[in-house]
């Protein structure tokens, strides 16, 4: 009996050993990486705001965003379509790292300039890291005339804008951003409009199938601008990626496409149908 | 009954020299490329990890997903995130047996390669032609075969149909050195 044990042990003991998996033993030899969280969201836009995806290094993105007019107003104006404001802009990979943009946008006959640097990565395995941070500046130039008697210098015609993003992929369908904001405008409307105004944007994206996305923002404000009754920024879009391309379909409660004037300037009411429809239609070279 | 006893001895020692008769390499290249009336893309894995059992010809091969360095950055996101999903299938892998190992000599030559290749979670049986040495210190097999996509499960959307190759070559080198743990 005692014999019969020993032998099946040491049957099964040889046995095991002798058929050891050869991918076990280069699962053993992998040596641990550390791997970039790539892909957080799709876009360079989570919907109006920017995300912490930059373009690569030589990559060069043309996007054009338009935003209709309201959707309540009605069938006449045949629900916001009658009106449209656009942006432009050629966004560049400096580095890896680094991405420059230049933009114009019609409303406001507006030029901005942006600068956007990705500082720290989300990282899995060795030398991981829970979340990524990008850090965000531009400046905008309102160039359109103004009402005689009422002209402004070009500094006077100066906004700009600060931001500190951070954002995590929970996994490969949710991500998250929380975005730390600081607006300042050189020339206020009226006295009692604030030059500084800092607002903490949220954003999420929920991926709904290989190549679409659904995507939400809100950023609210701790100062408002007082002349115009200026709403927080609430916006939900879609993206659609193909191939080189990424398409959005926004619905907005903002008209315009840059930081200093969707967070502070948008005076809709959403939930009282002042929605805008608009897309962002991106291609990368 | 002894020479039972002595009989699993041997093998159990034998199961511990087995470890001297594996050659192995941890950067062995794949590199794939896709021909297509639009574009050809073409992405190499220099990081590839392969193994040879040199008693029975058994051979493993383990695939990092993420280490296929491509062209483009963009194409290379979208290879993680849309095609062979990263993420959720990290590794590819092939486990099979070279055939006629025990031909093999210091002359290179063909010989064939069986067994089972796995990509984006789903496995087929192949065979590919390859060319092999093998001396002390060395086995270095290299080759090249096609792929269907549609065999792994990998779909290409009906816009891009024309940027991608419904067949990829795949072409590996692979230079063993002796594995000692």
């Amino acid at each position: 009996m005692k014999n019969q044990l020993l032998t099946t042990f040491l049957i099964l003991f040889s046995l095991q050993l002798s058929s050891q998996d050869l991918l076990d033993v280069l699962d053993a030899e992998t040596p641990e990486t550390s791997n970039v969280v790539t892909a957080t969201f799709k876009g360079t836009r989570i919907v109006n705001g920017h995300s912490i995806e930059n373009r690569k290094k030589k990559e060069l993105e043309f996007i054009i965003s338009h935003r209709f007019g309201r959707i309540n107003t009605g069938f006449e104006e045949l629900f916001g379509l009658d009106q449209s404001n656009i942006r432009f802009s050629f966004e560049y990979g400096l580095t890896d790292n680094l991405t420059a943009g230049l933009g114009r946008s019609s409303f406001e006959k507006t030029y901005d300039g942006f600068l956007k640097y990705s500082l720290i990565k989300q990282k899995t395995g060795a030398n991981s890291f829970p979340f990524a941070v990008s850090l965000f500046g531009s400046i905008a130039a309102k160039s359109q005339k103004a009402i005689p008697g009422n002209e402004r210098t070009f500094a006077e015609s100066l906004f700009y804008t600060a931001q500190v993003l951070f954002a995590k992929k929970i996994n490969s369908t949710l991500s998250f951003q929380v975005t730390p904001t600081y607006v300042h405008r050189n020339l206020t409307a009226i006295n009692e409009d604030p030059h500084d105004i800092f607002a903490l944007g949220f954003g999420t994206r929920i991926k709904l199938s290989k190549r679409v996305s659904l995507n939400a923002e809100y950023y609210p404000q701790f100062q408002k601008l007082k002349s115009i009754d200026a709403k927080n920024s609430l916006a939900f879009g879609v993206d659609i990626e193909t191939g080189g391309h990424v398409f959005q379909i926004i619905l907005s409660n903002a008209i315009t496409m840059i930081e200093k004037g969707f967070i502070t300037e948008s005076t809709g009411s959403f939930f009282g149908g002042d929605i805008h429809l608009g897309f962002n239609l991106s291609r990368t070279f | 009954m002894k020479n039972i006893y002595t009989l699993f001895i041997c093998l159990f020692l034998a199961s511990f020299t087995n470890a001297q008769d594996k050659f192995l390499t941890k950067n062995g290249t794949i590199t794939f490329f896709s021909k297509s009336p639009m574009e050809n893309i073409e992405a190499e894995n220099n990081q590839v990890l392969s193994i040879v059992a040199t008693k029975t010809g058994q051979m493993a091969i383990s695939i990092l997903m993420k280490s296929f360095m491509f062209e483009k950055a963009l194409m290379q996101e979208h290879f993680n995130e849309n095609y062979v999903e990263s993420d959720t299938y990290p590794k590819a892998t092939f486990k099979g047996r070279i055939l006629s190992f025990d031909k093999i000599t210091a002359t290179e030559s063909a010989t064939k390669v069986k067994g089972e290749l796995t990509i984006h979670g789903k496995t087929k049986e192949i065979v590919i032609e390859a060319q092999a040495k093998r001396t002390d210190d060395a086995i270095v097999m290299s080759g090249s075969f096609f792929i269907d996509l549609a065999d792994f499960g990998i779909e290409i959307p009906s816009v891009v149909k024309n940027n991608i190759a419904k067949k990829i070559e795949v072409s590996f080198n692979f230079d063993h050195k002796p594995y000692k743990k």
